[in-house]
């Protein structure tokens, strides 16, 4: 008896889940479609940069299939691997951004510290204008900066304007904000207990900071300095208003204004170094993408 | 090793007062618990006893020495936490030594002790995980260790079993006063379980609304509440409360729960009650152990009567019974072979011996 | 009588120790420490943030030469150009239809990517995150590249469907669109990646529950995963609209604000007047026209924060 109704309940059954299985198949088909076609426009400049990279000027302006490469040449990586100047610039910016990315870990780590967890008077408030801050863009502040100073300059005769160091105080205008922001939802993210036990352990505050948050924080301070990183690297407005000599000039800027000379752009270079310029933060990218896509989120997602 | 006194202790937070001076002498070696429900104030007079929250009025005294504005890591004591608050990043054994290799400890030292903690929880062959790889009870077991290694005046322990499953709960009551039995160290233990309270304490301090209600040994609160807040905290199922009144009937002191319901008192208890006045509202205390099925010999102070049951719960080695007595609920326990079924007729005895006669407005015990 | 004669007494003792080591237990104190190491940061964001924005008010006030106060005099004179008009209408036509698509094309590609089985979706994600994470300066050179009047790679391949050439980013409309093209580009990755942390924070229960109810994969989207990822939508929004609003590298590479002025938007006109045409209060007074949308950009999204926190 009991056989024979489940004999009878199964071919229904079965149909029934097939067609749902079925859609979720069609649905996945149709996903897979639209990010191959979504992938290819996000990917299209990049790959383009790196066609053209690999093309002499003479291939390029035979106006041949612009998406081939028919004579493969490194003749464009060469020239700019051996120019100085070209390696003036990637010096620049590698030394701008580390040192950004120093200071501003000094400065904003213990500054999350003291937000996440140490009250004093105004906290609260600075907390909310550390956020605000992050929301002034750069591009508001660059005329009244430059204009102050020129007034430094002219005061005290330190001249930082068209001197490459003078993006280290430019820069974490940019970055401390956010990475302070970042901070204060990582360290706020661990529990209240531990800084107790740790207090009654006998750390000092200092102590509780360097071998109880930082290290438990770890992942939050990684993305934070990669942020921080990005951000220094990819600076465009500030370099280009506050240097102007060549030898002054970070990656962006640098190329832009050396590479593309007059009205005759070479495009074969130009496009190598964007790539060259774009290779840093997309190593880092490939290698550390959960951190970085963990800082990306953090700023929305936490506090 | 040392005593811990508290002097008229205020915590005020703002205009609300927590803590509302408390007075309590912790004697050397002994394990106090504080108990109580949430928000009576026991987790905030351990953490002053630590030193995480000021205090705002009164003395803290540890050893002899007020302690009110001595930082925690000078006051030489460890806490043991509810979420254990192990540090994520380090072993074990770093974990349980972070507090001496602060304090520039010997390395021989720190490891000795080290070693000797892991041997006495049992956790040598744990000592170089990290507490993600632990289980619950494990991670307790390492909080613990990370109290003993210090080897300090006091251990406070703040409700560091309510995280665990009930059985591991019983398992580590058990492992708290073995080591406690080993170290001799004097103990403040916070929870909210009268259970662990009951068990683990030398002395039983019961708060609720920022006071103590009542200090005492497991035993003396049970039998001797001195409130009924005291009465109905401890001991589970609660005591029962019902409504009654004091009467004479024929030169005889009764107490009087329904029209129709009276019982003689024990000589012992008329000679207590004698002065209450007659006309005054009372609550009967008595807990669900004296209510029980009738026996067949009369015994002194045992009155009978009758009922029908509302609710029967077989526990095993008890049947729980639940009745009506004009509108209060009331539990008793009887025999699991006393035949006692839901909605069926059932006759009850009650022990008068051990009755408690409250003030119904007061919740005084008289 | 004992607690009257006891209490000045202790209050007095009490005092005594309170002074000897006043200074010492200030340095000591948690908010004096707690002030100490918040100090750089205080000093950072008032020195190069808030002085500077006042100051940049203060320099809108003055002439060309910065030799004579003019009050409102360069806003005066801003009303009365064309270009002004011309750069309010850009940047927000810029900003708002970038920051729509951005969103709409950020949440199709999230709910894709959530689509597909979980192990893949690495992969998708992180080829997917490439334009976000490339400088924008160098990938809008790259699409100056593929819009080159006589090379453009577009161009090319269109050719063989019988369409073009197109101007991109010679004629006025075209090259309003092409601005736009690369902000969306770059800006998407940012939307999608929010989405696909907020899509991963819906629980699953919630669906099968809004199966079980009978709701199509449409009603799902409208009933569940929208009003779950609200607050995240918000927040993102008004960040990209702050962002976008103040974009500067895009159309300052891509177009330099051509032609004919039809591409400016306030940053690229303000850097133009005052750092390229040397007239600094024009150039301030012009920025500082992003203030208000900005102000109300940021008071929105500081009321979405602080609404998530009361509600954790």
């Amino acid at each position: 008896m009991s056989t024979v109704t489940i004999d009878k309940a199964a071919p229904t059954r079965k149909v029934k889940y097939g067609s749902i299985s079925r859609d979720r198949a069609w649905a996945l088909r149709w996903s897979y479609f639209f990010l191959v076609i979504f992938a290819i426009f996000f990917l299209t400049p990049p790959v383009y940069m790196l066609i053209t990279s690999l093309k002499s000027s003479a291939e390029i302006s035979a106006a041949t299939n612009p998406w081939w490469v028919f004579h493969p040449t490194l003749e464009n990586y060469i020239a700019l691997l051996t120019s100085n100047q070209f390696l003036r610039f990637f010096w620049n910016s590698a030394i701008v951004s580390i040192f950004v990315v120093t200071i501003t870990m000094l400065i904003s780590v213990p500054a999350a510290f003291a937000l996440s967890r140490m009250r004093f008077w105004g906290s609260a408030t600075l907390a909310t204008g550390v956020f605000l801050t992050y929301l002034i863009p750069e591009t508001l502040l660059f005329i009244p900066l430059f204009k102050m100073f020129a007034v430094i300059g002219d005061w005290t005769g330190i001249q930082l304007i068209n001197r490459w160091y003078v993006l280290l105080i430019l820069y974490p205008t940019l970055t401390v904000p956010f990475c302070t922001w970042i901070m204060i939802g990582y360290f706020a993210s661990i529990p209240k207990e531990l800084d107790e036990a740790a207090i009654i352990d006998g750390a000092s505050w200092f102590q509780t900071l360097t071998r109880i948050f930082i290290p438990v924080a770890l992942p939050g301070l990684i993305a934070a300095t990669i942020f921080a990183f990005t951000v220094s690297w990819a600076q465009f407005l500030y370099p280009l208003v506050f240097t102007t000599s060549t030898d002054q000039l970070v990656m962006p800027v640098g190329i832009i204004t050396t590479l593309i000379k007059g009205d005759v752009f070479n495009w074969g270079q130009i496009m190598t170094g964007a790539l060259l310029g774009a290779a840093p933060p997309l190593i880092i990218y490939a290698f550390l993408m959960d951190y970085y896509i963990a800082g990306l989120t953090a700023g929305a997602t936490k506090g | 090793m040392a005593d811990v006194t508290l002097r008229k202790v205020v915590k005020r937070y703002d205009e609300v007062e927590a803590v509302r001076g408390i007075d309590l002498d912790i004697a050397d070696h002994e394990f106090v618990v504080l108990v109580g429900p949430s928000g009576c104030g026991k987790s905030t007079t351990l953490r002053m006893i630590a030193g995480l929250e000021d205090i705002s009025d009164g003395d803290i005294m540890i050893g002899g020495d007020i302690v009110n504005d001595v930082p925690p890591k000078d006051r030489d004591i460890a806490m043991v936490f509810q979420n254990y608050a192990l540090y994520p990043h380090m072993t074990v054994a770093e974990n349980m030594s972070f507090g001496l290799r602060l304090k520039r400890y010997p390395k021989a030292e720190i490891k000795s002790r080290v070693d000797e903690a892991a041997r006495m929880l049992d956790i040598v062959e744990l000592v170089d995980r990290k507490p993600k790889q632990l289980s619950g009870g494990q991670r307790q077991r390492v909080a613990m260790g990370r109290a003993i290694v210090r080897n300090p005046k006091v251990f406070l322990f703040d409700e560091p079993l309510s995280n665990l499953d009930a059985k591991l709960r019983v398992q580590m009551r058990i492992e708290i006063k073995k080591v406690h039995q080993k170290v001799r160290t004097t103990t403040v233990y916070v929870t909210h379980d009268q259970v662990e309270a009951m068990t683990l304490a030398d002395r039983v301090v019961v708060m609720n609304h920022g006071r103590i209600e009542q200090i005492g040994t497991p035993n003396e609160l049970y039998h001797k509440p001195a409130t009924k807040f005291v009465a109905s905290f401890i001991g589970s199922p609660a005591m029962n409360f019902i409504p009654c009144r004091l009467e004479d009937v024929a030169g005889k002191l009764h107490v009087r729960l329904t029209d129709r319901l009276a019982f003689p008192l024990p000589l012992a208890r008329a000679v207590r009650y004698q002065n209450v006045p007659r006309t005054e509202n009372l609550l009967l205390g008595l807990r669900p152990e004296h209510i029980t099925e009738a026996r067949p010999h009369a015994q002194p102070g045992v009155e009978t009567f009758d009922t029908v049951l509302d609710v029967t719960e077989p526990m095993g080695m008890e049947t729980l019974i639940y009745f009506t007595l004009e509108g209060t609920q009331v539990c008793g326990r009887v025999n699991p072979n006393a035949d006692a079924h839901d909605g069926a007729p059932f006759r009850l005895a009650v022990d008068l011996n051990n009755m408690h006669l409250l003030n119904e407005v007061t919740g005084v015990v008289l | 009588m004992a607690d009257v004669v006891l209490q000045p007494n202790r209050a007095a003792t009490s005092k005594t120790v309170g002074k000897r080591g006043s200074l010492h237990k200030m340095l000591k104190r948690k908010s004096t420490v707690a002030f100490l190491m918040a100090l750089p940061l205080i000093l950072l964001i008032a020195t190069l943030v808030i002085y500077p924005a006042f100051y940049a008010l203060h320099l809108a006030t003055l002439n060309k030469s910065m030799s004579r106060f003019v009050g409102l005099g360069n806003f005066e004179f801003l009303f009365k150009r064309e270009t002004f008009w011309l750069v309010v209408q850009q940047s927000c036509i810029f900003a708002i239809t970038a920051v729509i698509f951005k969103a709409v094309l950020g949440f199709i590609i999230a709910h894709f990517v959530h689509n597909i089985p979980a192990k893949g979706q690495r992969k998708w994600r992180g080829m997917l995150l490439v334009p976000w994470v490339i400088p924008p300066a160098m990938s809008t050179l790259a699409w100056l590249w593929l819009f080159d009047p006589s090379y453009s790679a577009f161009n090319y391949t269109l050719s063989f469907f019988g369409i073009g050439p197109i101007p991109w980013t010679g004629d006025a409309y075209w090259a309003r669109f092409s601005v736009i093209l690369v902000n969306i580009w770059v800006g998407a990755p940012f939307f999608m990646i929010m989405y696909l942390a907020a899509l991963k924070s819906v629980p699953d229960q919630l669906y099968e529950a809004a199966a079980i109810d009978g709701a199509n994969w449409w009603q799902r989207i409208w009933y569940v995963t929208l009003p779950m990822m609200r607050n995240i939508i918000a927040i993102t929004t008004l960040f990209s609209l702050i962002v976008t609003f103040a974009n500067f590298d895009i159309v300052r590479i891509l177009t330099a604000g051509g032609p004919l002025d039809h591409t400016h938007i306030f940053a690229t006109w303000a850097f133009r007047i005052g750092i390229e045409g040397s007239d600094i209060p024009l150039g301030a007074s012009v920025s500082l026209f992003m203030v208000p949308i900005l102000a109300v950009a940021a008071i929105f999204i500081l009321r979405d924060i602080s609404k998530r926190g009361n509600e954790a």
